[in-house]
């Protein structure tokens, strides 16, 4: 089964909420990778909806780009939305 | 005869075929299989349970699941043919868990529509889901087997040889199914053939397959009359409770 494709699996675990990576699973085909990850990750009630994506299609940022990426927006705390106070007619956010 | 035999009969097809699938669990080729074999294995043993249950109240004589399921011997039990049949490999494993499904589908469709029973209804309202679950896994298996390599079209061909001859008992009402029946306990199994032969033949035309004549269609499991595999299935499976009565973990 070497060369199955590897699939990455995003599960939503309710309505309202986003689908959530939560691992991969090897399938040979769109279909049979559905099954797959219904089987694999959503035997406790996990989902209400399942992706899966081709591994070999997924673009990733360059590990070696990690530093020039990621580490500007530490100086920049101003975005975090803890530094607003928010109404309490908001609610829950 | 009386009417709980027919839970019986369900509530075997549903335990041996469960354990039968549960056989490859550890075994199956990918890790996925090896999770989704037990999946379907539990789905048909949590039906089991509940039509064991349920019999042995209606029978009245204070036996228990676990009494009918680990103390009865093969002659005893009243599971359809086709679901004892060896795993061999996966074109027999997907293709026999195909033609139950394909079965039990309808059946339990029409259950929830006619029954007067509310446990078997309630049976029925969850089983119908697994079901078709099990139609659309083990469907898509049979058409990539079937339309796939030389080496695993032919092991599809000869499962459907193998396997095809035990389909039409899965149609017939043993005594105690016509007793259930004409009570409006459970649907008249003959019924379901049409369901049973369209989703045969989608899956079958997909996957390159041609379901054979079957002249002499083989029967018996109703009436107790097993293949030899059904007793090593049941020595393995009861071992444990006949060596520790009552054994709880």
């Amino acid at each position: 089964m070497t060369t199955t494709p590897l699939w990455e699996v995003f599960i939503r675990p309710r309505n309202g909420l986003s689908h959530k990576h939560v691992g991969s699973i090897h399938a040979a085909d769109e279909v049979m990778a559905v099954q797959a990850a219904r089987d694999v990750y959503t035997r406790r009630g996990e989902g209400t909806s399942i992706w899966v994506v081709r591994s070999a299609d997924i673009v990733a940022s360059d590990p070696d780009q990690a530093g020039e990426n990621f580490e500007p927006t530490a100086d920049k705390i101003y975005r975090h939305p803890t530094f607003y106070e928010i109404p309490e007619d908001v609610g829950h956010m | 005869m009386s009417i709980h035999e027919a839970l019986l009969e369900l509530a075997d097809d549903h335990l041996v075929l469960g354990h039968r699938i549960g056989e490859w669990c550890g075994h199956a080729p990918m890790l996925e299989e090896d999770l989704a074999m037990p999946n379907m294995a539990l789905d048909l043993i949590g039906s089991a349970r509940t039509l064991y249950d349920h019999a042995g109240k209606l029978e009245g004589k204070g036996q228990s699941e676990d009494d009918l399921a680990y103390l009865r011997g093969e002659r005893e039990y009243r599971n359809c043919l086709l679901v004892e049949r060896p795993n061999e490999d996966f074109a027999h494993t997907m293709l026999r868990s195909l033609y139950f499904a394909a079965f039990m589908r309808p059946f339990w469709l029409k259950t929830l529509e006619t029954s007067g029973d509310e446990t078997v209804r309630g049976v029925a309202g969850k089983a119908e889901k697994e079901m078709a679950y099990h139609i659309r896994h083990a469907g898509e298996w049979v058409i990539r087997l079937g339309d796939g390599t030389e080496e695993s079209a032919a092991r599809m061909r000869d499962a459907v040889a193998a396997l095809h001859i035990y389909t039409d008992e899965l149609f017939e009402s043993s005594p105690a199914a016509h007793e259930a029946e004409a009570a409006g306990m459970l649907p008249v199994r003959a019924e379901m053939r049409d369901a049973w032969d369209e989703v045969i033949g989608q899956v079958f035309a997909e996957a390159m397959l041609e379901a054979p004549d079957v002249p002499y269609p083989q029967t018996g499991g109703r009436k107790g009359l097993h293949g030899e595999g059904l007793g090593h299935l049941l020595a393995e499976m009861q071992s444990l409770h006949r060596a520790h009565p009552g054994a709880t973990w």
